[in-house]
């Protein structure tokens, strides 16, 4: 302030120039939304993580009839109940060892099992290989979360654009019909459902079908409802945009977040009404294995054989935790104020 | 005059996932007992975070890599979070510029008046609501007893922003911070807000430190003006200074961008062309210098220092430097020089 | 004298009522008729909940209006169907420039797929290297770097995308462009760019404008004639330097003398007037024209006594 610094005077020529179209330039490289969502994503190590044994867990369930090292309903009494080996190593509870009496035994030995044969993670009382029923299993429980996430998709996502932009009496009325809908318990619709159809999957994804979609609706409605009074919809409407283009060019790229983070709410919420309605024994019939029937026979024999119980646990819960936190995840990258708070 | 808030050289910088931005880049001013201080500028300027600095209320991504708040004489940036809390709301408050989310939804406006009394002095109840009561009263919601058990929704937007006003002055606090405070109003109660603003500095002597993009508003508040550009201070001085001696480009671009009521439809509206600079990668020279007719190549290679207008007048222009070519401002920067001459001032 | 202009769109007791017959009615707009010419920049201010951003609305048919008559180039536009080919016509003739640069354009499409909407609905280009090429007359038209057409609107500073708003308008060449509060939320050196750009294609493709603004400075300057609305009718209505010189209504005047004026020695002298909103309208009171070209909204006996002064 006080010092006037020297500067030779030919620095202060003025160099403006009245065309220059500079001002106007944008330096930053552009970046797509989905871009920066899969960036603040990958950021996210839980995330990450999560999403790479989902990916995992998938390819296995896919692969299942090519990975399985045996067939999952094939029953060899003789094989029954024995714990998990692996190979000839000799790792501590993963030995063929199992405690009988208060002695150490080798049970493959004891059920005369031929030099060679072993099961990674043990087999079930009627002898049948525990690691592909958990991977058949698995599968099950991928499929009934696909269909329902289909259902969400295919009716809950219009059904909540269709209540929410048409707004007025069509949206009383179909909020009427979803309150009704909430309102009945799944289970009771399930076991009605038994009524009419015998248990297993049809009965299980028509269940899902009839109540599932409900919450999607919900979420849909409500963002339609706000996205529906932004300007650039307006726009659309002054351009003379048809509703059905509204819907798919502005409304469904806008509502995809709330969409896809819903959905991987929904995925373990199906997995998981699955696996109850088997334990229980009105889900998957036997000898079909499904995590559910999977825990149910295992928690019988819980006390003596908890590897049994174990395995199908371990990975239910890792799929439940891995979808739900990367549900937590993909909304914190698409939504990165909604963390902050 | 006292000087009883002092910030100097303050740096703030923001860690986003582009990479840092430097959001203030060495900002001094001062604020004497009983003035109104304006700090003018356009979003993305700093305005908002120079005053937040003050307060320690940044975001979580931004820190102060550098400089001082000397509140009589004291670093503010150097007190812990509770010797902080004790300041907040009390001697140093702040209004913001939204009514309707700086209220509490759920909670009565007379216990959310009296709370800060609560929170900092050793005062019952019934002496804190008391004195709500008042404050209601001074700021001109009609009725105070009766309405002090209303919820904010029960009351208009500038009825609202009176209520944020009255929270804010209910310990009668040494500073007020207006952070934008008419900017969410219609332009009558806006008018009124102001008018109340003045009122309430003769009656309880608050020093104010009022953060807006608007001149008109600036020109009927402040008692000084410091303008802010891209992080920067670019020119401060007193009222008249700043409005009839302007020095800086930018603060012609200001003010000549602006119609006022004489502005013929015929005549052509003087815009700053271009957008403001990203603050990513501040520019080396003066962060005007692409949108600045009066440009000249030692702008794009050093930033300009502060040149002494008058004694309180100091514009950051290399225009002002002995060696710089003599330019001739808009015409409208003219006629203002002209009044300045008339008001007894000295143009250069 | 105001015969001799084309009447381009015409507003007669246009009634807007929302929730009718609920407790929660409000009546946005009630019985508001005003005259646009061809060519002008018709000024609409008012405060917030004055009606002037839902008459712009009903007119451009967002809304369907509740009663009232609509007339765009003769044609009475209120009662057509908001899906017949009737309705597809009127909306390349009229088109609407939006409040905020950061809700009117959709985040994730593409400046180029933003502004060719109305190019895609009307089918007015053939290909995609007509529309890419009528996408950069645009942007240049709009002040903006063509190369720019593939970034996303988040990329640009709100002045840009107000521009980009307005190249969207213009894209189906539209005779009126109702702009509904287009510089009200941006910097004041960028609302000067935005309001001159403006100024430049109205003369240049001859447009008229609905320009519906709070900011009474800026209306003033843009606005051939202005009319100011209150609690959803129109107060007053007449040039703007009448407006400006001679406020009849009392709303009209508290709305002037709040104006803050860059100027300290202004500001210092101004008085306010204020304006009593307990009993804005009585019954016998009706807007008509005092003097040539000056309406207000008031009854017969003080609407004579204009004419009796002259």
């Amino acid at each position: 302030m006080e010092q006037i610094p020297q500067i030779p005077k030919e620095k202060f020529r003025l160099i403006h120039d009245e065309n220059n179209k500079d001002q106007e330039k944008i330096g930053t490289p552009s970046l797509t939304y989905m871009q920066d969502v899969r960036r603040r994503l990958f950021k996210d190590k839980v995330a990450v993580v999560c999403l790479a044994l989902i990916s995992i867990i998938v390819v296995i369930s896919i692969l299942a009839p090519i990975i399985a090292p045996h067939n999952p309903n094939a029953q060899q009494v003789t094989m029954s109940n024995l714990p998990p080996k692996l190979g000839n190593l000799n790792i501590p509870g993963m030995n063929g060892y199992q405690n009988m009496g208060g002695h150490m035994v080798d049970a493959y030995k004891q059920a005369d099992a031929p030099k060679g044969t072993f099961y990674i993670l043990g087999t079930d009382y009627l002898g049948r290989d525990l690691l592909s029923r958990i991977i058949y299993g698995t599968r099950l429980s991928l499929v009934v979360a696909v269909l329902a996430t289909l259902v969400d998709l295919l009716i809950g996502v219009p059904y909540g654009i269709v209540s929410g932009w048409k707004g007025g009496k069509t949206d009383t009325f179909m909020q009427r019909i979803v309150e009704i809908v909430s309102s009945i318990p799944n289970l009771i619709v399930v076991i009605l459902m038994m009524i009419i159809l015998k248990p297993g999957l049809t009965s299980i994804v028509i269940a899902i079908a009839i109540t599932g979609w409900v919450t999607m609706a919900r979420l849909v409605r409500a963002q339609t409802f706000q996205l529906k009074e932004q300007e650039y919809i307006l726009a659309a409407r002054t351009l003379g945009e048809p509703s059905m283009k509204i819907a798919t060019k502005h409304l469904i790229p806008n509502l995809s977040s709330t969409i896809i983070i819903q959905t991987m709410f929904t995925i373990p919420n199906a997995i998981f009404f699955e696996a109850f309605l088997s334990f229980i024994g009105i889900g998957i019939p036997a000898p079909n294995a499904s995590l559910g029937t999977l825990l149910s026979d295992g928690q019988k024999a819980f006390r003596f054989l908890p590897y049994q119980m174990w395995a199908p646990a371990i990975i239910l819960s890792v799929i439940m935790i891995a979808t739900n936190l990367l549900g937590d995840g993909l909304r914190d990258a698409f939504d990165p104020q909604s963390s902050e708070n | 005059m006292d000087k009883i808030l002092e910030v100097k050289d303050l740096h703030v910088d923001f860690d986003t996932y582009n990479g840092v931005v430097h959001a203030i880049r060495g900002v001094s001013f001062h604020l004497n007992a009983g003035e109104t201080l304006a700090i003018v500028g356009e979003s993305g300027s700093g305005k908002s975070i120079t005053v937040r600095s003050i307060l320690q209320l940044l975001a979580k991504n931004g820190t102060i890599s550098k400089g001082e708040v000397l509140y009589h004489g004291d670093d503010l940036l150097q007190k812990t979070d509770k010797e902080m809390d004790k300041l907040r709301g009390n001697k140093i408050s702040m209004i913001f510029q939204d009514p309707m989310t700086s209220l509490d939804p759920t909670m009565t406006i007379g216990k959310q008046v009296a709370e800060p009394l609560l929170i900092h002095n050793n005062v019952s109840k019934k002496d804190a609501l008391k004195r709500a009561e008042e404050v209601l009263r001074l700021v001109g919601i009609p009725n105070p007893k009766a309405r002090m058990n209303d919820y904010p929704h029960q009351f208009s937007g500038g009825q609202r922003q009176r209520i944020v006003i009255a929270i804010a002055i209910v310990d009668y606090p040494e500073i007020l911070i207006a952070d934008e405070p008419t900017t969410a109003l219609d332009v009558t109660v806006q008018a009124q807000i102001i008018d109340l603003l003045k009122e309430l500095q003769q009656k309880i002597g608050t020093s104010i430190i009022f953060i807006t993009h608007d001149l008109g508003v600036v020109a009927g508040i402040a008692d000084r003006v410091a303008v802010m550009y891209a992080g920067r201070l670019v020119e401060f001085g007193s009222v008249n200074d700043i409005f009839y001696n302007p020095q800086h480009p930018y603060t012609w671009g200001l003010l000549d961008s602006m119609p006022t009521l004489d502005t013929n439809e015929s005549d052509r509206l003087n815009s700053i062309p271009g957008t403001p600079p990203n603050l990513l990668n501040p520019p080396k020279g003066d962060a005007f210098a692409p949108r600045n007719a009066y440009a000249m190549e030692i702008d794009e290679e050093q930033q300009p220092p502060f040149f002494k207008v008058s004694k309180h007048h100091y514009a950051a222009t290399w225009l002002l430097h002995p060696n710089a070519p003599k330019v001739t401002p808009p015409a409208s920067i003219l006629n203002r020089y002209e009044k300045f001459k008339k008001l007894g001032g000295n143009v250069k | 004298m105001a015969d001799e202009r084309q009447v381009i769109v015409s507003v007669k007791n246009l009634k807007q009522y929302f929730n009718i017959g609920k407790p929660n009615m409000v009546k946005a707009v009630d019985d508001v008729s005003f005259d646009i010419y061809k060519g002008e920049t018709f000024g609409l201010v008012g405060e917030s909940g004055s009606g002037k951003s839902t008459t712009g609305r009903s007119i451009i048919r967002l809304y369907n209006p509740t009663d009232g008559h609509i007339y765009f180039n003769g044609q009475d536009i209120s009662k057509i169907k908001s899906h017949g080919s009737k309705m597809k016509e009127f909306r390349r003739e009229m088109q609407m420039i939006f409040q905020d640069p950061y809700a009117s354009l959709n985040p994730r499409m593409k400046v180029k797929d933003i502004i060719a909407e109305g190019l895609d609905v009307h089918h007015l280009v053939k290909n995609d290297d007509e529309r890419d090429k009528r996408v950069r007359e645009l942007l240049d038209m709009v002040n903006l770097n063509p190369e720019h057409m593939t970034r996303y609107p988040y990329e640009f500073s709100g002045g840009q995308r107000q521009r980009i708003g307005i190249a969207r308008a213009l894209a189906v060449d539209p005779q009126f462009i109702i702009a509904d509060e287009p510089i009200s939320a941006l910097d004041v050196s960028i609302q000067a760019q935005v309001v001159n750009l403006m100024q430049d294609i109205q003369k240049k493709q001859g447009l008229t404008y609905l320009f519906i603004a709070h900011d009474l400075s800026m209306v003033k300057y843009i606005s051939d004639r202005i009319a100011v609305m209150y609690r959803g009718k129109i107060v007053e209505l007449a040039d703007s330097d009448e407006i400006y010189n001679n406020p009849l209504h009392p709303y009209t005047q508290s709305l002037l003398s709040a104006i803050p004026v860059p100027d300290p020695e202004i500001e210092t002298k101004r008085t306010r007037i204020d304006f009593d909103h307990k009993r804005p309208f009585e019954d016998d009171q009706r807007l008509q024209e005092v003097l040539p070209g000056h309406f207000l909204y008031c009854n017969d006996e003080k609407a004579a006594s204009f004419k009796n002064n002259k």
